[in-house]
């Protein structure tokens, strides 16, 4: 197991912040694909890759941070663009994709699934108002 | 000692990121619906993310950040046009 070569001056405290966030964010993101694939049906596994968006790239963006900022001795926050990127788009995919399987289930007359609203009342609270 | 344990964990975790790789890769290729195997390629798009992040930590190089920025910029883009094409059969209408 070699060292890696360019973080050779890094102090011992910031090598130990990045190692813990980086077994912080590759733990949970691994956790949360794990329930994705054991998770009995659609609607409990759209659940499970969420902790990998949510602290998994957390943790690595911070990491990653860390890392840079302490061995450039100026402060690098240019991956917290990637952190809000993905906090912003993981809801908008998730709930397209969410309503696009309540639709799919809908026509086809699954069990299990939610009826249609009562009303359209609003837009915006589609999803909330099938269950009963 | 502590160049060590960063060494080693960024080992682990990128284990642990090319293990979900797979586990969503095998989602997707058993995945009973079509809704999963999207899902499945919105994860395995998120982890191959985080991987080339811990690749940049590994190497110091800024050019990883950038490719891990396009690949969240194209798994979005892909997942909500796949989302858009499962609700109602074409894409752009």
């Amino acid at each position: 197991m070699s060292t890696i070569e360019h973080a050779a001056d890094l102090p011992a405290w910031a090598a130990l912040a990045v190692s813990f966030f980086l077994v912080i964010g590759a733990g949970l993101t691994l956790i949360g694909t794990i329930g994705f694939v054991r998770l009995p049906t659609f609607y409990e596994r759209i659940h499970a890759p969420t902790l990998g968006t949510s602290w998994g790239t957390g943790g690595i963006v911070m990491a990653s941070m860390i890392f840079f900022t302490v061995l450039s001795t100026r402060l690098v926050v240019h991956e917290i663009l990637i952190g809000i990127f993905v906090t912003v788009t993981t809801p908008v995919t998730l709930m397209l994709l969410a309503r696009a399987t309540l639709h799919r289930d809908r026509v086809e007359g699954n069990p299990g699934v939610p009826g249609e609203a009562p009303a359209e009342t609003g837009e915006g609270d589609g999803a909330a108002a099938g269950a009963d | 000692m502590s160049q060590m344990i960063l060494s080693w964990s960024m080992m682990f975790a990128q284990v642990c990121l090319v293990v979900a790789m797979a586990l969503a890769a095998l989602r997707m290729s058993r995945g009973p619906r079509a809704q999963d195997r999207v899902l499945a390629l919105d994860t395995l798009y998120v982890n191959s993310m985080l991987l080339l992040m811990v690749f940049g930590i590994r190497t110091g190089k800024v050019i990883y950040f950038e490719a891990s920025l396009v690949i969240g910029m194209l798994g979005f883009v892909a997942t909500v046009a796949l989302a858009k094409f499962l609700m109602r059969g074409e894409v752009i209408e």
